[in-house]
């Protein structure tokens, strides 16, 4: 008898622990992101993956409960039956509360962990960390200024800080321009060097736009009257689309450019290059 | 319990003559129908207009329509879908038509305001159609970003917003009357706590259009004030603070979508316990838990503007502040699923379309977590997969609870029963339509391609026309219905009074019910969900 009894238990313990291993092995093995090519890109692709997973249990696991409550529960048509008067169970109610708010403080946590370890709650100064620069108050515009938000990078791990290479990005209806101030150079297409961080210091001339990424897993509106401020570092050499998120007007489709991550010898070539400023010290840091 | 008498002919014909509903009639069902009737209207509007966009997007590159008439489309489209077709429907029509029943009331407690509420959204509605033809409608998106909404079609702008004001307005009187009706029109005798569930929803849905629609109104005539008198109030080159606008417009717009999706928690409350015979499970907590998602509802906005130059401390509030609505709304789900088990289920198309809207919602539901993340959400904001996620919610979630409903309430206020090959259907082709339409925009998003576009990337054609084809099936699955709806009204079987035998109060009358509701006195309901056997010996 207390074998009986116990069954259905055993089988629902049995289906859950199915369930999660099926929701892992879906979060781990089912890809659905792009490439990563930036420091930060393999930190999302990881919160990706736990996110997944916890999805996918809980989806197969609600969506079986009503197919089967469905099939098992099911009236044959004509027949007059009624259903078990239960009106509550409150060790249940309790239950279903319980998880879910324990789940939802894990993913909160985790995820938070993760937006730390990307860079996004360093206190950031201007030209080196993310964020949106305050405009209200000129004794804070000099270099040092705390400004906070946006998400900025951090260096690739194992190897010593290196100063970000600035750059500063204008937005326009419908084209996105970069200048890199030390070198003096004015570009369509965004060159950065392979492990090296990079600051964008944005503005808008027109209208909102936003400046995403989708291979760095990063993206900025940028916003007129309000710079802001967006670090990353870059890993994996190739050319990526700058795409444009913000509704900014009829050819906000074809807003787009590309970034070309580049070895940082072959980015020092083309700075080399394009630059007016001859082998200055300034340039001469920016390659370094 | 009152038992209900064979409808007096005379009255019904009264009741049913078509010139009521094209003019001020102050009857609660009769708007009820209005609001329904109006807001299928637009629907099929809005759909059209959804038609011309997935036909865009069928080809990378621009080639159906201008880029601008594509922004107009757009923004037309997310507009008469919220405004006009969801936010009324889910609301006024079936608001109208049931909370006075479920009260035990003869009317609404303003049946005048009632009225004018109603009134206000026809010209709304063609107001903001007109703009079309007079220089060209908004091309800034539902949302009306400043600058964008300050710089491109300043006529057709101006019209959106007088027309959304107009809406707005009708909301507001609609939730005033709501609240007075649910807190002081009640039977003598009947407690707040056996009120029917979706007098819960639409108490909290109320207190929600209350506190946030007067925000938006008030930004919009300021927006207005920057097109037409040259202000500066979110206009950056004239000191203006763009950024805030964001903040006022999604402290309105964020509570919008419980504004859409509780008073359909509230429908679907109703509908499953009766098909399921089995009493709703959990009932205090049922109520704790609208309670709980409209406090929460309300200090959710900034989650839309995590990519708008938020700082972190306001990042980390927003994100958990957001994943903790999963509780509340978890809570709902589960004490559906209760209710479903162990119950006597009939599999017709009001329980299909209500299954149907669980597993969409759950599906929107955990893609809204995510996006409740702020790492998560920085790679997909303003991208496909956004547009995925409220598509499976305000789509999957609450238009299929419209359906569900007008399947369980049709025999009621009609007085015949709907097709049931014809509605399994309609619930087929528009459940596969709009899970082929809305899943592969997730992977569009993630792999790169933003939302409100008119040109693409060529690597995502396929997916683009897979999600294309799923719209087309949606368009086509709405023939049936439409068939369905008419020919039943004439050739449908006979309803009787209450063909699902269920015990909330509007059931207990004729189908349709008399001009007053009850041919004597309302019915004193006090266990709206008691169903099921009460000892397994009984049966």
């Amino acid at each position: 008898m207390g074998t009986l009894q116990l069954t259905p238990r055993i089988i629902t313990l049995f289906i859950g622990i199915a369930l999660v291993l099926v929701g892992l092995w879906v979060g781990q093995n089912v890809n659905l992101l792009p490439v990563d090519a930036s420091v930060n890109a393999p930190l999302y692709d990881q919160l990706f993956k736990v996110l997944f997973s916890i999805g996918t249990t809980l989806f197969i696991g609600i969506v079986g409960m009503v197919v089967y409550s469905l099939m098992r529960f099911r009236r044959r048509s004509g027949t007059v039956t009624e259903g078990a008067a239960v009106e509550g169970n409150l060790p249940l109610e309790i239950l279903w509360t319980a998880i879910p708010a324990v789940v939802v403080l894990f993913v909160g946590i985790y995820s938070f962990d993760i937006y730390d370890r990307m860079g996004g709650m360093v206190p950031m100064h201007d030209h080196s960390m993310a964020g949106m620069e305050t405009m209200h108050e000129p004794e804070a515009s000099g270099p040092g200024q705390k400004t906070w938000a946006g998400i900025s990078s951090v260096s690739v791990e194992g190897q010593p800080p290196v100063a970000a290479v600035p750059i500063e990005v204008t937005a326009m209806q419908f084209a996105f321009i970069f200048r890199y101030p030390e070198a003096d150079i004015i570009s369509g297409e965004l060159h950065v060097p392979a492990g090296q961080p990079v600051s964008l210091r944005m503005t808008a001339n027109d209208v909102i736009h936003a400046f995403w990424v989708p291979e760095f897993r990063l993206k900025q509106d940028i916003i007129p009257g309000q710079p802001t401020l967006l670090s990353f570092t870059a890993t994996r050499p190739g050319s990526y689309p700058i795409v444009c998120a913000e509704l900014c007007g009829a050819y906000h489709g074809g807003m787009r450019s590309t970034v070309i991550v580049e070895p940082p010898e072959e980015f020092a070539n083309w700075v080399a290059k394009n630059s007016p400023v001859k082998a200055t010290p300034a340039s001469a840091t920016l390659i370094s | 319990m009152t038992l209900s008498t064979p409808s007096n002919l005379a009255d019904t014909q009264e009741h049913l003559r078509w010139q009521r509903y094209f003019g001020f009639s102050t009857d609660h069902k009769v708007i009820g129908l209005q609001y329904l009737v109006c807001g299928f209207l637009f629907y099929f509007i809005g759909g059209a207009l959804a038609g011309a966009l997935r036909t865009e997007l069928l080809t990378p590159i621009s080639d159906f329509m201008p880029r601008e008439v594509y922004n107009e489309v757009l923004t037309m489209h997310g507009t008469i879908m919220i405004f006009l077709w969801i936010v009324p429907v889910v609301n006024g029509a079936f608001g109208n038509y049931l909370i006075p029943f479920y009260v035990g009331a003869r009317d609404m407690a303003y049946p005048r305001l009632n009225a004018v509420a109603f009134w206000m959204i026809p010209p709304a509605g063609l107001l903001l159609i007109s703009s079309y033809f007079l220089g060209g409608a908004s091309q800034s998106g539902w949302t009306a970003y400043p600058p964008l909404s300050l710089s491109t079609a300043a006529t057709g702008q101006v019209i959106w917003i007088l027309s959304v004001l107009l809406l707005g307005g009708s909301s507001i009187f609609g939730a005033i009357n709501f609240v007075a009706t649910v807190l002081k029109m009640r039977r003598p005798g009947l407690k707040m706590m056996q009120l029917p569930m979706y007098c819960w929803a639409m108490l909290g849905t109320s207190i929600l259009v209350l506190l946030s629609t007067p925000v938006l109104a008030g930004t919009l005539v300021l927006l207005s004030f920057d097109i037409v008198a040259h202000t500066g109030f979110f206009n950056p080159a004239m000191g203006g603070n763009a950024v805030v606008y964001q903040h006022l417009f999604w402290f309105y717009s964020h509570p919008a979508v419980y504004i859409m999706v509780l008073p359909a928690f509230g429908l679907v409350s109703e509908i499953l316990p009766v098909h399921a015979r089995k009493p709703l499970f959990g009932y205090t907590t049922m109520v704790y838990s609208i309670m709980a998602i409209v406090f929460l509802g309300l200090i959710v906005w900034a989650h839309h503007m995590f990519t708008s130059g938020t700082p972190p401390w306001m990042r980390l509030f927003f994100t958990i502040a957001t994943s903790f609505i999963a509780v509340p709304t978890g809570i709902k789900f589960f004490n559906w699923l209760a209710t479903l088990w162990g119950g006597s289920i009939s599999l017709n198309t009001a329980v299909m379309f209500s299954c149907g809207f669980i597993v969409n919602f759950v599906f929107g539901g955990i893609t809204g977590v995510a996006l409740a993340q702020v790492p998560f959400d920085i790679h997909v904001h303003d991208t496909y997969f956004v547009v995925g996620h409220f598509h499976y919610i305000v789509y999957g979630g609450t238009v299929f609870v419209i359906f569900a409903s007008m399947y369980h309430w049709y025999p009621k206020v009609v007085g015949r029963m709907l097709n049931e090959p014809l509605g399994q259907l309609h619930f087929w082709l528009t459940f596969i339509g709009l899970n082929l339409c809305f899943a592969p925009q997730h992977w569009l998003g993630l792999n790169g391609m933003p939302r409100r576009v008119a040109e693409y990337d060529p690597q995502f054609q396929f997916i683009n026309q897979l999600s294309s084809a799923g719209a087309l099936l949606m368009a086509v699955s709405t023939l049936p219905f439409l068939i369905n709806v008419i020919w039943s009204a004439y050739r449908g079987a006979v309803a009787g009074d209450n063909p699902w035998n269920a015990l909330t109060p509007e059931w207990l009358t004729s189908s349709p019910p008399p001009e007053h509701n009850w041919h004597g006195e309302a019915p004193l309901v006090h266990e709206p969900y008691g169903y099921g056997l009460k000892s397994p010996a009984a049966s």
